[in-house]
């Protein structure tokens, strides 16, 4: 029986090789990795074009599976074309797409977060004012909204991104600035005689840079799932590029038949990458900074 | 307790204020917005009627009086499609919406707050390991996906549940299941971290030492405390349930207001959309106002706060 | 003496494994006291000697890491150590009741003032709500809270420390136990109520016959309220016996500098008198005496061997080569 938890004694269970705190998650590493390293090499791996298929080939399902050929080891969709090979492009477009909008979205919330956060006053108040109110909508519909507007391409869902999400970087960089600016190494710029620009991009910037790269990996995955919702409601990356979410929304209309692996796959792909990239967030974030632990 | 709850409506009024200026430019900025507000295959004198119709060459300010007193008269618009008033359609659906992120909201908590207060309790043990599986699954795993695999399994090979409409209980087993997966691991791990927080602390170390039963400790001193956040986030994650449904509601063919918005898109049908967007942030700063107030009325450190 | 002790703890260890059993930290090394009924005893140390371990060792409070290695703590006769845990549940809070040193988080924010305090006496005696809450009153009266009716309705955030800290003396003696463990109890209280919340206790100790445990690092108090005192170092009690002995003439180097390095008024000195060196890390602790490394005293044999407690005055022990009779 102990004063404070834990009440039970219980001895320390199996952990994931990811899970392990400390232990460099090389799991999730891998896996987004391999990732990348498919949509770069996504010509040269994989076995058809994705945008083009054989009408008399439909459907086929995987090659385990009865009427399954390893033609298509992944099986094939409603218009003929091969899975595998639209899953490998459709990781490109992910990568593409995750990563340059989280990149215009860091940065711009975090300068906006620094600004903020340093200059106080009015400038604060009207950033943080219209964060707040950009916040309250879901980003899922704010996005549908954007799109609906601007309508669908690959370009415009980055933008869009970037535009629904700069806002959690502002609120987290803006709460590191305020404390930093207390700081002794601040005060002492500023009784040097440092101007504002260079303090903020001397001293402040660095030193929030590690909130942000945490902030970037977790923010991954929520933009590649809304991608894929965007995808998969059609306002997202048009047809016939292939996009994860895109490949659901198909596959759904397979589902009744019981067409499965065009449902399942592209998901499970989804999900990976998630997964990664949760994973790796997670650990950057107790790694870098404990602090952050409240994210 | 006044003052801060008139700081509060003072915030939210802001909120709502900069929401519909950021709605109205956006749909400004683009070029022509008489594009976005004239149905699909408009000919070149409906376009003008539309722009005399709302008064599109005049300037932004005269615009932006005249969209938010339409607001403020209820006025959101008119949908092609359904050739209605948005708002009437909007109200038509909204019960179904609620309908769908209460029971969402049943499950997530049902097994999310349980599942918290046993991986706080028995730290670092199997139970714990698995709950941290499944918030991490929960967090990762995107809620349509999870219903298309339900439909596959449960209706398309099983057979024991319909995938879409509504009306039964059946109906709605799946679809609440897929939007509260995520949340229930979101509130696990809140409930989880709540708890350890509180087990910590002095008052429960205090109630150990008067010799309390550990039920007495848990049950009592630990779990209301605990509760707090948890059912804070609830409250808000109510209204983003409703809001965020679309995708589920999509695939489950649910008359929500998350359908309504789909069909919006689908068919170009952009007083819908605009509408719904407008509504849905106005909610959630209400709701978030409510929220707030309650909690002022409930914690007696705020309540007694002079 | 004719009286039976309350407490009589015999040769306790408590140590610190940690989760691969490669670090070991004895936190309490080998420790015997004794304490009647009605005496107050003050535990002297700095932070790291082990003084709070051992009183969650008493009462078996203790997480998941300490193994209680050896040893006996004897209370009325019963060995606490052989009991179970729902026995030592009923001792918690019934016998043996402890005050901690936080006021401003002791109490839960959520309960009223009424509640807390009328926990422990529904549980262990079974009172009913309604006479938990008037005894409730009496507690607060007894512990010298104006408006006792109104307060008892109150939360706690309505309260200041001295106050907090005078409602967790009235949860405390509740039951009416035999012992009370304080650890720290004024720490945290601003200077001038110091004074007032020990008169309280005092006097409480006098109306109740309680036996009173002080855990502190402040010798003042010790002289002010306690009759015996037990120093510890490292784990180790390196001297114990009565106050004014011990005071007048201690035994252990460590004792002796402790005293030295509280200023005094109208002394001469330009300096502050300070022990040098660190405390040691208890797992891995110096050879031989604890204290040897930082001792201005030490001979050759403090290095190589652990000296065993000496009798050195009446009723008071040294744990010193230097006080070896040979």
């Amino acid at each position: 029986m102990a004063l404070n938890t834990p009440a039970v004694n219980v001895p320390v269970a199996w952990r994931l090789a990811a899970l392990r705190l400390g232990g460099f998650p090389v799991i999730p590493t891998a896996i987004l990795a391999s990732i990348a390293l498919v949509a770069i090499l996504a010509e040269v791996i994989a076995p058809y074009n994705p945008e083009i298929g054989t009408l008399g080939d439909r459907f086929r399902p995987p090659f385990w599976q009865v009427g399954g050929s390893e033609a298509h080891l992944l099986g094939t969709d409603h218009l003929g074309r091969d899975v595998l090979s639209r899953l490998i492009f459709g990781a490109r477009v992910s990568m593409v797409v995750g990563f340059t909008a989280v990149i215009f979205a860091g940065v711009v919330g975090t300068s906006l977060g620094i600004l903020a956060g340093y200059l106080g006053g009015w400038v604060d108040q009207v950033i943080m004012r219209v964060t707040d109110a950009w916040l309250a909508i879901p980003a899922l519909t704010y996005a549908i909204f954007l799109a609906a507007i601007v309508g669908p391409s690959m370009w415009n869902v980055v933008i869009i991104l970037a535009v629904v999400y700069w806002t959690r970087y502002a609120r987290v960089i803006r709460g590191e600035v305020l404390s930093l600016k207390e700081r002794d190494f601040v005060r002492l710029a500023i009784v040097a005689g440092c101007s504002k620009r260079t303090i903020m991009k001397k001293h402040i910037l660095p030193n929030v840079l590690n909130s942000a790269i945490v902030l970037g990996t977790l923010m991954l995955g929520v933009v590649i799932v809304t991608e894929a919702a965007l995808s998969f409601l059609g306002v997202g990356v048009p047809p016939p590029k292939p996009a994860w979410g895109l490949m659901l929304s198909d596959g759904k209309k397979g589902m009744m038949a019981g067409y499965w692996w065009l449902t399942v796959l592209p998901g499970c792909c989804i999900m990976l990458m998630v997964l990664a990239a949760n994973l790796l967030g997670d650990w950057l974030r107790v790694k870098l900074d404990p602090q952050l632990r409240q994210l | 307790m006044k003052q801060y709850i008139l700081r509060r409506v003072g915030y939210s009024l802001l909120s709502l204020v900069l929401l519909s200026i950021t709605i109205f430019l956006f749909v400004r900025v683009t070029g022509d917005p008489a594009v976005l507000l004239v149905e699909p295959g408009a000919s070149k004198a409906d376009l003008d009627a539309v722009r005399e119709q709302f008064g599109l060459d005049r300037s932004l300010v005269v615009q932006y009086g005249t969209f938010v007193s339409s607001l403020l008269h209820g006025d959101f618009g008119k949908s092609f499609y359904y050739r209605t008033p948005v708002l009437e359609l909007y109200l038509s659906r909204l019960p179904y919406s609620l309908l769908l992120a209460l029971a969402g909201m049943a499950f997530s908590l049902l097994i999310g707050i349980p599942t918290g207060i046993i991986a706080a309790v028995r730290v670092n043990g199997w139970w714990d390991s698995a709950g941290k599986i499944f918030s991490l699954l929960g967090l990762s795993l995107p809620s349509f996906w999870v219903g298309l695999v339900m439909i596959l399994f449960f209706s398309v090979y099983l057979g024991w549940l319909p995938s879409s409409g509504s009306g039964t209980v059946a109906h709605i087993i799946m679809p609440a299941f897929a939007l509260g997966w995520y949340f229930a691991a979101a509130h696990m791990r809140l409930t989880r971290s709540s708890m350890l927080e509180v087990l910590g602390s002095e008052y429960v170390k205090l109630a150990r030492l008067k010799g309390l039963p550990e039920a007495l400790v848990i049950g009592k001193h630990a779990f209301k405390n605990a509760l707090i956040p948890v059912l804070t986030l609830a409250g808000i994650n109510l209204v983003i349930m409703i809001n965020v449904a679309i995708v589920v509601e999509t695939v489950f063919a649910w008359p929500g207001i998350g359908r309504l918005l789909f069909e919006g898109i689908s068919f170009r049908d952009f007083p819908v959309v605009q509408a719904i967007v407008l509504l849905c942030g106005t909610m959630i700063v209400v709701v978030n106002l409510l929220v707030d107030i309650l909690y002022a009325v409930i914690d007696p450190r705020i309540r007694l706060e002079r | 003496m004719s009286t039976p002790p309350l407490l009589e703890i015999r040769n306790l260890s408590t140590h610190f494994v940690s989760a691969r059993g490669k670090r070991v930290v004895r936190a309490v090394n080998d420790l015997s006291l004794t304490l009647r009924a009605g005496e107050t005893l003050g535990i002297v140390g700095e932070s790291g000697s082990g003084k709070s371990t051992l009183a969650l060792t008493i009462l078996r409070l203790l997480p998941p890491a300490a193994r209680i290695v050896q040893g006996e703590i004897n209370l009325d006769g019963e060995d606490l150590l052989k009991k179970s845990d729902a026995e030592m549940r009923h001792i918690r809070g019934k016998r043996i009741a402890m005050i901690l040193q936080d006021p401003m988080a002791s109490l839960n924010p959520l309960f009223t003032i009424g509640d807390q305090v009328g926990e422990p006496m529904r549980v262990h005696e079974g009172v009913s709500r309604g006479g938990a809450w008037t005894r409730a009153k009496e507690l607060l009266k007894a512990v010298r809270i104006s408006a006792p009716e109104t307060r008892v309705g109150e939360y706690p955030h309505q309260m200041s420390g001295g106050m907090r800290q005078r409602i967790v003396g009235a949860i405390a003696i509740s039951c009416e136990p035999a012992l009370l463990i304080a650890d720290e109890p004024t720490t945290s209280l601003d200077v001038t109520i110091q004074a007032q919340y020990l008169k309280l206790l005092r006097d409480l100790q006098h109306a109740h016959h309680l036996a009173l445990i002080f855990i502190t690092h402040n010798l003042g108090i010790v002289a002010k309220m306690c009759d015996q005192v037990a120093v510890m170092y490292a784990g180790r009690m390196v001297e114990s016996g009565p106050v004014r002995q011990i005071f007048n003439a201690p035994a252990h180097p460590y004792t002796e500098a402790l005293l030295q390095s509280i200023p005094r008024l109208v002394d001469n000195r330009q300096r502050l008198t300070a022990i040098d060196g660190q405390p040691p890390d208890l797992a891995a602790p110096p050879a031989g005496c604890a204290f040897h490394p930082r001792c201005p005293k030490v001979v050759e044999r403090c290095s190589l061997e652990e000296p065993p407690g000496f009798a050195v005055a009446e009723s008071q022990t040294a744990r010193c080569w230097l006080r070896d009779p040979r």
